[in-house]
């Protein structure tokens, strides 16, 4: 009973993360692209006359969109054209579930692992699951009995699978280097020192799988660089069809794989959970002082690590987008399959030489 | 292209380093003028029912009809600015004034601001200074064209706009405006 209370509360405490952060995202993108334009950004929604800097729009989008005729084509396949926005939230919300949030939380003599499932293929489950993903944004451009929404779900599909190579041979070298598919176990590895300095992070010891996967991986949020699936500007997308919540739904799934990308982005390159020195009973700075810390202090240490460090990759990939036009869907294909694709299977093979000569075996 | 070009990626970084530069600028003179210094500003946006731009005092805004000491409007009912209007939208109505001394007065004076084309003809047509375009309201949308009609007795009711070129007559509302 009260490990069935514990495993739901791990699921929840990672849904409420999720499903905050993706509302906030809203917010965040709105003001942060605002501040970075010189302008103020949405800020006229009120409670009482309270406008907490625009905080409650996300708040009146979603009555909004809830409020909103919930249209469905003639045509339509009326099952799936209901069941893809569904598919594309569902899968981008469980995609987190492997992501680890903090060590082992030792309570009462019980060891509670701080990720919401416990999985020795994590990385693979939370690529399968944003790779599945990609079968709402196609049931939506097929299911809409629109050409213009189908060509859209056929470019998703293509950049999506594009992106996937790119994303699983960039990572090949990360998994080499801690010798593990359980995120957990990358994260633990990440916690050890190089030369006694550094943190040996991901992005210390895999630079080049860094930038090969932060690309692809911001190519499979579908979102501006990569956005030639949505294209809301000018090129029409496979959601053309949708109204309302459902509309709104896909919109949410893009911020959602950004919370996941970002997520799975500082598990693998940056430490994860880790903070730098900080062992399972405080800090041991490499200059010889220690500074012991309770259990829980380390614990709550961590957490919040990760939290921060989730947000400010949430901040780059914001910057990202707010910052790069698109890339044309040639151009797209271009760099996935000949800049990102070869660049990341010389990444896998030096990785793999360097290995040999370091440690005497692959 | 330059060979350094075809690689996006210092182009990238070096554009994103452009973008953060004016986030984190920014974003400090929000901080400063959040804690009390009122002239830094992190953004130029106006917000505009609140906050309204500088206008200039010859700006052509919503017309009103000058009176005269006693209330009554100053114009003759000459047809000037009828028949100089290019967009037909002053229709006059002539009446007898009382005072011998003036020749006529008039009874109904309607201009249908959704036909206007603000070119101020009239004012400069009309040789009473009887009407003039200096309100400095900019707010006149309405839900029906029947209300974008303005009677006599509401132009005579505006008020010329202030020295800082703000208007000193209540802005006419749509829901309150009365349909002639």
């Amino acid at each position: 009973m009260i490990d069935l209370g514990i495993s739901f509360a791990r699921v929840a405490f990672i849904m409420m993360f999720i499903l905050s952060l993706g509302g906030l995202l809203g917010w965040i993108e709105r003001k942060q692209s605002a501040i970075m334009q010189d302008r103020i950004g949405a800020n006229r929604a009120s409670i009482f006359g309270i406008r907490a800097w625009g905080l409650f729009h996300p708040l009146a989008d979603a009555l909004k969109l809830l409020t909103k005729e919930d249209f469905r084509p003639v045509r339509a396949d009326r099952f799936l054209f209901s069941l893809a926005p569904f598919l594309s939230v569902f899968f981008a919300l469980v995609a987190f579930a492997a992501i680890p949030f903090g060590d082992v939380l030792r309570v009462g003599g019980r060891e509670i692992p701080l990720q919401a499932v416990t999985l020795n293929v994590g990385i693979l489950y939370v690529f399968a699951m944003l790779s599945v993903g990609v079968y709402g944004v196609m049931l939506a451009g097929w299911s809409s009995a629109n050409n213009y929404a189908l060509l859209g779900g056929q470019r998703a599909a293509a950049l999506m699978i594009s992106a996937e190579v790119a994303i699983g041979a960039s990572i090949m070298g990360v998994v080499m280097v801690y010798g593990s598919l359980n995120l957990m176990d990358i994260v633990r590895g990440q916690g050890a020192l190089l030369g006694g300095w550094i943190p040996e992070w991901g992005i210390v010891t895999q630079p080049l799988a860094f930038v090969l996967f932060l690309t692809a991986g911001i190519a499979s949020t579908k979102r501006i660089p990569f956005d030639t699936p949505e294209g809301e500007s000018e090129i029409i997308g496979y959601f053309i069809e949708y109204s309302g919540m459902k509309a709104g739904m896909f919109m949410m799934s893009d911020f959602l794989e950004t919370v996941v990308i970002a997520g799975l982005t500082v598990s693998l390159f940056l430490g994860g959970w880790q903070v730098p020195y900080l062992a399972a009973d405080g800090f041991h700075f490499p200059w010889g002082a220690t500074w012991g810390l309770s259990h829980l202090v380390v614990t709550v240490l961590q957490i919040g690590a990760f939290s921060v460090k989730v947000m400010v990759l949430i901040f780059v990939l914001m910057l990202v987008r707010w910052t790069l036009p698109r890339f044309r869907y040639d151009q797209a294909m271009r760099l996935g399959w000949l800049g990102l694709f070869p660049l990341a299977i010389l990444n896998i093979v030096i990785t793999g030489l360097v290995l040999l000569l370091v440690r005497g075996r692959a | 292209m330059r060979f350094g070009q075809r690689f996006y990626l210092a182009e990238v970084v070096s554009g994103i380093v452009l973008t953060a530069r004016h986030f984190f600028a920014n974003m400090g003179r929000h901080i400063a003028h959040a804690l009390g210094r009122r002239q830094a500003r992190g953004a130029v946006t106006i917000q505009y029912p609140e906050e309204r731009r500088p206008m200039s005092p010859r700006l052509r805004s919503l017309h009103r009809l000058v009176r005269r000491e006693d209330g009554s409007p100053r114009c003759v009912a000459c047809m000037m600015c009828e028949t100089v209007c290019p967009a037909h939208c002053i229709y006059i109505v002539a009446d007898e004034h009382p005072n011998p001394e003036i020749e006529k007065v008039p009874a109904r004076f309607d201009i249908d601001l959704g036909k206007c084309v603000f070119c101020g003809y009239c004012v400069e047509a009309c040789p009473e200074d009887a009407i003039r375009m200096d309100t400095g309201i900019l707010e006149f949308s309405a839900y029906s064209r029947s209300s974008m009609i303005y009677t006599k007795e509401a132009l005579l009711a505006l008020e010329p706009a202030g020295a800082d070129g703000r208007p000193q007559s209540p802005i006419p509302m749509p829901a309150r405006r009365t349909v002639s």
